[in-house]
């Protein structure tokens, strides 16, 4: 990427909005963001679009409905460098619940004239549709390793966004570990790094935001946590919170339950 | 007058406090154990208040508590999260900084080595910091940051007087009694520190405390306290032929099973004392600044045996494998020690518990030795 401005679009899909407020939430960097790069197209900042093909995409958000699943092939045409961010893009995010669940039962629930929605079955990852150059984890999306990625690509390196578990910062940073110390259910050892083991920090149990990692193995922690009385459903709850429809995180939630009484 | 090297000593315990103005008169950074979110970790303290008094600890595997009683103690408690290569070989260090403006331009040439006096370094810890002299600054690749850290260091050892669940010490002979060297070593009594003096800076931080010559009561009071801790300490490891042993047993499917109940988060390897490795990473912003950092690195992380073509531990068990081979039976050829001295961090902090003495076990069952 070595022309003069490089276009960033940023777009949302199933999502809260979040990790496009960590954009914004670069208040520090945003000007010399806005000075790097043509924001060209990122409606929750500015309402000037300028048209593709855009040199790097952010794609916050799910796929859950029709409409959803035909516009990121239109985006991903229209990009070079195509960036999911956060735990909706990444995996499903929470809304992944209803993947489990008949959703009509939801809508006939929720809504009071259900014959107004019309979505899909499932919520699925940006991958699951198109080609995915990179995937930043998180929920929401940690704002210093936003910028590393921006700032890499500027320069045409590859980012650097580690695959190993939360325990691996804990330690750097010196936070002695919860479930040790304090008998916290933590799962920082199944989880992505990324957030600084944010919440260890502060003496709470990782609750896997940032999914699994490389070499997560949530059935063996599972069985250690069991051991230590806490209930199966308890387990599966937990690691269904935020990245449930990860493929470790689901196959693992998915023997648990079938060995549930 | 000051006492002579390797005199024993005795001094009131409020003195320390002396000590530590001394050692702090002389620019040196104090650091310590001191209680942090639940654990006795390591510190910047100023004032003996700010250690641990009154403070224990209970270890089991996968487990520790830090507990508060009424007895008046200052080192009461084993090893916690921390050991002293966080000082000597920090996790992070800056090794440069460079801007890029058309040329490469160096704006930070590394970082000015601290230095620092150590309060309270085990007789493990000591021994562990023996080991990563041998690989940091007595072989053919000296790191020039431990080496100054390391040098300009004061070490206050302190004897053992309890022992933990995870302690193995007497087994890898590094403790629970302080040898080697050190610049003071401490014995704590009800109501003295009874103090072996390692060096002539260890004579001079006694300046202006009410040290005198320990008698004899003191010094046998000493010994039996030490020796309580010795008798505490029920893990073992038999070390005889172990090297051989585990490379005999490459193959053994204990390695699968017990990479079965491992999680692979690399706890282990990065409150291990003597563990050094470490990658570099580059990082960027957007301005063009730079930074080059030296982070600790695991051999359980997958990018570490990464190589160019593929990865030469793909498999967790290799990974296993690998970290206690090297420390019990590699690290002896290459650095002519055991890479193990018998802290049990890597014990207590496995968050499923797993227990290296009992795998080294199951070895020796299986073995002919």
């Amino acid at each position: 990427m070595n022309q003069a401005r490089p276009k960033v679009a940023v777009y949302k899909f199933s999502s809260c909005d979040g990790c496009q407020l960590a954009i914004l939430c670069l208040e520090d960097e945003l000007l010399t963001l806005a000075e790097k790069v043509d924001i060209a197209n990122f409606l929750e900042a500015r309402s000037r679009v300028v048209d593709g093909p855009y040199d790097i995409t952010f794609v916050e958000g799910s796929i859950t409905t029709e409409e959803e699943r035909e516009r990121i092939q239109r985006i991903r045409e229209n990009s070079k460098y195509l960036v999911a961010i956060g735990a909706c893009a990444v995996s499903g995010g929470i809304q992944a619940l209803r993947n489990w669940i008949h959703v009509d039962a939801f809508v006939q629930a929720i809504y009071a004239t259900p014959e107004h929605i019309h979505t899909l079955a499932t919520s699925t990852p940006i991958a699951d549709h198109v080609h995915v150059d990179l995937e930043l984890s998180g929920c929401p999306v940690n704002k210093r390793q936003l910028l590393t990625v921006i700032a890499s690509l500027l320069r045409g390196r590859i980012p650097d966004v580690p695959p190993y578990a939360v325990c691996i910062d804990c330690k750097l940073n010196g936070t002695p570990c919860v479930m040790v110390a304090q008998d916290v259910v933590c799962l920082g050892p199944l989880t992505r790094t990324g957030c600084d083991a944010l919440c260890p920090s502060f003496g709470r149990g990782c609750y896997g935001c940032f999914g699994p990692s490389d070499m997560s193995k949530p059935e063996t922690l599972a069985e250690h946590l069991k051991g230590r009385r806490t209930a199966t459903p308890e387990i599966i709850r937990r690691l269904r919170g935020i990245n449930g429809w990860s493929p470790k995180f689901r196959a693992a939630t998915e023997k648990l339950e079938k060995t549930t009484p | 007058m000051l006492p002579r090297v390797s005199a024993t000593v005795a001094i009131p315990k409020p003195d320390l406090q002396q000590v530590f103005d001394n050692l702090r008169g002389s620019r040196l950074r104090l650091i310590g154990p001191t209680v942090v979110d639940g654990a006795i970790a390591l510190g910047e303290i100023e004032r003996t208040e700010q250690l641990p008094i009154g403070w224990s600890d209970e270890q089991q595997p996968g487990r520790y508590r830090a507990k508060h009683g009424a007895e008046k103690t200052y080192f009461a408690f084993n090893v916690g999260p921390h050991s002293w290569r966080r000082f000597l070989h920090p996790p992070r260090l800056t090794l440069f900084s460079a801007k890029a403006n058309g040329k490469m331009t160096i704006e930070h040439d590394g970082e000015e080595p601290p230095r620092y006096a150590f309060i309270g370094v085990r007789a493990c810890d000591l021994q562990a910091i023996a080991v990563q002299d041998r690989v940091l600054m007595n072989g053919s690749y000296r790191d020039p940051q431990y080496v100054a850290r390391r040098s300009n260091a004061f070490i206050l050892a302190v004897n053992c007087t309890k022992a933990s669940s995870t302690c193995f010490c007497t087994s890898m002979q590094s403790g629970p009694r302080v040898t080697g060297a050190f610049d003071l070593a401490a014995t704590e009594l009800p109501d003295v520190f009874v103090l072996d003096v390692g060096s002539e800076a260890g004579s001079q931080v006694l300046e202006g405390t009410s040290w005198a010559p320990a008698n004899a009561f003191d010094v046998g009071r000493a010994t039996e306290a030490v020796q309580k801790a010795e008798r505490q300490i029920t893990r073992e490891v038999r070390t005889d032929h172990l090297g051989s042993l585990l490379f005999e047993h490459l193959e053994s499917p204990l390695w699968k099973e017990v990479s079965g109940r491992c999680l692979g988060c690399g706890n282990c390897t990065m409150v291990c004392p003597t563990c050094f490795c470490t990658t570099v990473v580059d990082t960027i912003d957007l301005s063009g600044r730079s930074e080059r950092i030296r982070v600790w690195d695991s051999c359980y992380t997958t990018d570490f045996s990464h190589v160019h073509g593929g990865n030469i531990r793909p498999s967790l068990r290799a990974r296993y494998r690998q970290w206690v081979t090297h420390k019990f039976a590699a690290w002896r050829e290459q650095f002519g020690v055991s890479g193990c001295v018998g802290c049990g961090r890597c014990i207590t902090w496995c968050p499923v518990g797993i227990d290296i003495t009992e795998v080294l076990k199951a070895f020796r069952s299986t073995g002919v030795k």
